[in-house]
């Protein structure tokens, strides 16, 4: 089974958002991970770009597949994971310590509509 | 409803070892076992073993089965020693392709084995068999009898000496030998779909279960059809349905070689005829990235900021970290060197024609 962590936000597409304050640390789950496999490639947006809600932002890549990455929440990116750029691979190895982007959220009350843990964990065991 | 999915022989063996399942030309098939990236090394570096029981086996024979395959048929099977190995397509009158394909000249003058992609068997067959009026010959589709391992690596001969205690280095590229191995006939030819040396071996469903499970316990590595597709890739060797297709002709791949428009009439030979002298429209390029977005298939190739092709395969390649693909374009674009775009998820990134062989092959002819 795969691992979640209490206090995080997760969405059905499998991103899991981290709140500090109204920044949002975003990144793929462990659930989005193995799922993948082993990941190749990391396609990010820049500083200062904006993201909207349930729209993508890049994509993460598998030898086999691209699969697209969507923002839990909109806001404007802050800050992009740059170590993603020479070991993607980082994502498979520890999912939640390496977020993606991190973006200043316009609207933190997005954060309600996403899933507990537990919720996703629950979920998770759906599909 | 859709239809249930087939099995191989070795579908328990796949599912106790932990493989990915999916489906895969009607069967449910392994994708990767470890990982694609280490069963492709396996294979680059030592060896490793491909379930490809999803193979169609298709046998002709009869007095005209030699003057029937060189009616199907795009290369020369006139005089074909026994034992020898072709690789070549069957083609629609148009220079499209019904299925790229090997045959293998039976010993003991029993005809020939066309071993065709399992997406096309029935396809294929039907196709053969309306092609076969006033030829005094038997065509069989046998897909269901055969089960096939390939064994492919620079260690493959070792395997098959040490592991299967079978002498074969003697056995050329593109050649076969008919032996029997703990009592099972089996068919073993010096082919494969990887770039590397290696072998492919034929036989009965149990036969090839006994292969599998000894060089399984030999700790051979077990690939999944993932690696097989980013080891064909990087060889330049086309997968029927993407560098080659009912509307992709051999030419346009850059596969005109294995039609042997010299060799009396067969089906699409006026087409090819036509596309060799006029030249084609359209031919598959290899492009190289220059930056690290991985192309697919089905995106967009641009010059001059417009839409001109299509990716047929892309991949980050593991063996050279290059983002690489090969793709269909016009063919005023397609000499070397000539700078396109590749359009990925609305960005453009710039790339390079360049030869479609990414990966220095290392067959043993």
């Amino acid at each position: 089974m795969s691992k979640t962590i209490e206090g995080l936000y997760y969405s059905q597409s499998h991103e899991w958002v981290k709140a500090e304050g109204n920044i949002a640390l975003i990144g793929i789950t462990d659930y989005a991970q193995e799922a993948l496999g082993s990941i190749v490639y990391v396609d990010m947006p820049q500083e200062d770009d904006t993201v909207d809600v349930e729209q993508d932002f890049g994509a993460v890549e598998s030898v086999k597949a691209a699969s697209d990455l969507i923002s839990p929440v909109s806001g404007t990116v802050r800050e992009v994971n740059t170590a993603l750029e020479d070991s993607p691979a980082l994502l498979n190895t520890a999912p939640y310590e390496n977020w993606i982007i991190k973006v200043e959220m316009s609207d933190p009350s997005q954060l309600d509509n996403l899933m507990s843990a537990a919720d996703y964990a629950a979920y998770c065991e759906t599909l | 409803m859709e239809q249930p999915l087939s099995r191989t022989c070795l579908y328990y063996s796949h599912v106790t070892l932990g493989a990915k399942m999916e489906p895969f030309a009607g069967f449910s098939m392994p994708i990767q076992y470890q990982g694609i990236i280490e069963e492709h090394q396996a294979v680059r570096t030592k060896a490793g073993m491909f379930d490809v029981s999803h193979m169609g086996e298709i046998f002709v024979s009869g007095p005209d089965a030699e003057k029937y395959v060189n009616h199907i048929f795009t290369n020369d099977v006139t005089d074909m020693p026994e034992g020898k190995v072709l690789y070549g397509m069957m083609l629609h009158q148009d220079g499209g392709v019904v299925d790229d394909l090997l045959v293998y000249r039976l010993f003991g003058g029993k005809g020939f084995l066309l071993v065709v992609n399992a997406s096309n068997i029935s396809k294929d067959f039907s196709w053969a068999c309306s092609r076969a009026e006033g030829y005094d010959v038997l065509v069989e589709d046998l897909s269901e009898d055969w089960a096939e391992v390939a064994l492919q690596g620079p260690e493959a001969e070792n395997v098959m000496l040490q592991v299967m205690g079978l002498d074969v280095k003697d056995l050329v590229f593109y050649t076969f030998t008919e032996l029997k191995w703990n009592g099972y006939p089996l068919i073993v030819s010096r082919t494969g779909y990887t770039g590397e040396d290696g072998f492919e071996i034929y036989g009965s469903p149990e036969a090839v279960c006994h292969v599998w499970k000894t060089l399984l316990e030999a700790g051979v590595q077990p690939c999944g059809l993932g690696c097989r597709d980013t080891l064909r890739f990087e060889a330049g060797l086309p997968l029927y349905g993407h560098e080659l297709s009912d509307s992709i002709s051999p030419v346009e791949a850059g596969l005109g070689m294995f039609v042997k428009t010299d060799k009396g009439d067969f089906c699409g030979r006026n087409a090819v005829v036509k596309q060799k002298t006029e030249g084609v429209k359209r031919k598959v390029v290899g492009i190289e990235l220059k930056d690290k977005a991985i192309p697919r298939a089905g995106y967009p190739v641009l010059a001059g900021g417009e839409p001109v092709g299509t990716v047929t395969t892309g991949y980050r390649s593991i063996s050279t970290g290059k983002s690489l693909c090969m793709a269909i374009v016009p063919a005023g674009y397609a000499a070397l060197g000539t700078e396109l775009e590749v359009e990925i998820r609305h960005k453009r990134f710039p790339g390079t024609v360049c030869k479609k062989r990414f990966y220095q092959t290392s067959y043993k002819k």
